[in-house]
């Protein structure tokens, strides 16, 4: 695709479907797994060493950052006039970083 | 009858204010009759633009109490009750000339930029394509041209969009609803360039789908579904590196 709009587009159609359907997995598991009471050592039991949920959690994380930065890009544009290749690059480093952080969560509940 | 209250923007590129005006109300009469009245008996250096008068030339759109309309096809009863104050102003979203007159310029040169006149496929010199092209009145693509291409260019689309007001390099609907006519033309071939021209923050990638326009339209075109099949057109063709 020609113009970064256009791939940014993209990125964020897809993150969004993506995010609909995790946020959806997201809350059955947590509706499921508080039945019942909920403490920490118990979803820790569950998160430890369990690569699919770490997966789930980072590939959630990456996309609510990529997301995230894009839609704020798009306002920023917008209302304040922030535009440009510069700009363009902040918001990419700002969503992943997001995302750093997320992951970096989802790792500590993996491995610690 | 009462005479109608009239309140019309006056001034130019430097600024201006509201100047108030009383007309005869009459049982029938549009809103161009009453800016017609006015400079006729009241106003003669009151600028506005008008031709056929019956909905088909698109020069007549202003703001009328706040919303973009052909002032020859919207009838005074229809935007005020009675006793109402009546708020005329030149079309949002383009430089003003004088008083009414908008200067259309940008709003054409948009349309220039989104490629929007059509380029014969098999003639890249301009002359007639030896062949004609078969184009079945029910292809799909035919009914995508046909939805779009009864435009007029009147503008009311253009100054009813807040992306365009918001991003001066928004080509707005009016010109991605003439390419999306384009792109289904199968006679054309420039969508290589015309893509290029509709995609990202300048283009198809900017719009809201909030429909203004497709509600404001007085041709009742439905330029917001047209930039949806742009949008939609881009993805799957990068996606499948067809681009
Ligand atoms: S649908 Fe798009 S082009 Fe139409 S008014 Fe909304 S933002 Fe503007
Ligand atoms: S799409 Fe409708 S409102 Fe927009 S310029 Fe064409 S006729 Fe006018
Ligand atoms: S004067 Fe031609 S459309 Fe109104």
């Amino acid at each position: 695709m020609g113009a970064p709009g256009a791939r940014l587009w993209a990125v964020q159609r897809i993150t969004a479907a993506f995010l609909g359907l995790a946020v959806v997995v997201h809350l059955v598991t947590i509706m499921l797994a508080v039945r019942g009471g909920l403490s920490a050592t118990e979803i820790l039991e569950r998160t430890r060493g369990a690569t699919l949920w770490f997966g789930f959690y980072a590939a959630f994380a990456l996309c609510a950052g990529l997301h995230g930065a894009i839609g704020l890009r798009n306002i920023a544009g917008e209302w304040l006039g922030w535009r440009g290749r510069r700009m363009d690059g902040l918001w990419l480093a700002i969503g992943l970083l997001t995302a750093a952080f997320g992951i970096r969560a989802a790792w500590g509940l993996y491995h610690g | 009858m009462a005479d109608l209250k009239i309140r019309i923007w006056r001034g130019d590129a430097t600024g201006g204010a509201m100047e108030d005006f009383s007309v005869p109300a009459r049982e029938n009469q549009t809103i161009l009759d009453v800016v017609t009245q006015i400079q006729r008996e009241q106003a003669p250096d009151l600028a506005y633009r008008f031709a056929c008068r019956v909905g088909m030339c698109g020069s007549c759109a202003m703001e009328v109490n706040g919303r973009a309309r052909w002032t020859c096809r919207t009838h005074v009863k229809r935007v005020a009750a009675p006793g109402e104050v009546v708020e005329i102003r030149p079309l949002a979203n383009l430089p003003v000339i004088r008083d009414l007159a908008t200067d259309m310029a940008p709003f054409f040169d948009k349309w220039a930029k989104a490629q929007g006149s059509f380029q014969p496929k098999d003639a890249p010199d301009g002359s007639v394509p030896a062949e004609f092209s078969v184009v079945p009145p029910n292809s799909k693509q035919r009914m995508e041209a046909d939805a779009g291409i009864e435009c007029i260019g009147c503008g009311v689309c253009y100054a009813s969009c807040d992306i365009v007001a918001w991003n001066k390099d928004y080509l707005g609907p009016a010109a991605m609803n003439r390419a999306w006519t384009l792109v289904n033309d199968v006679r054309d071939g420039g969508n290589k360039a015309r893509l290029d021209a509709v995609s990202g923050d300048a283009g198809c990638h900017s719009c809201h789908s909030t429909q203004s326009c497709t509600e404001r339209c007085p041709k009742n075109l439905d330029p917001s579904s047209a930039i949806a099949g742009l949008k939609r057109k881009l993805f799957w063709d990068s996606l499948l590196g067809r681009r």
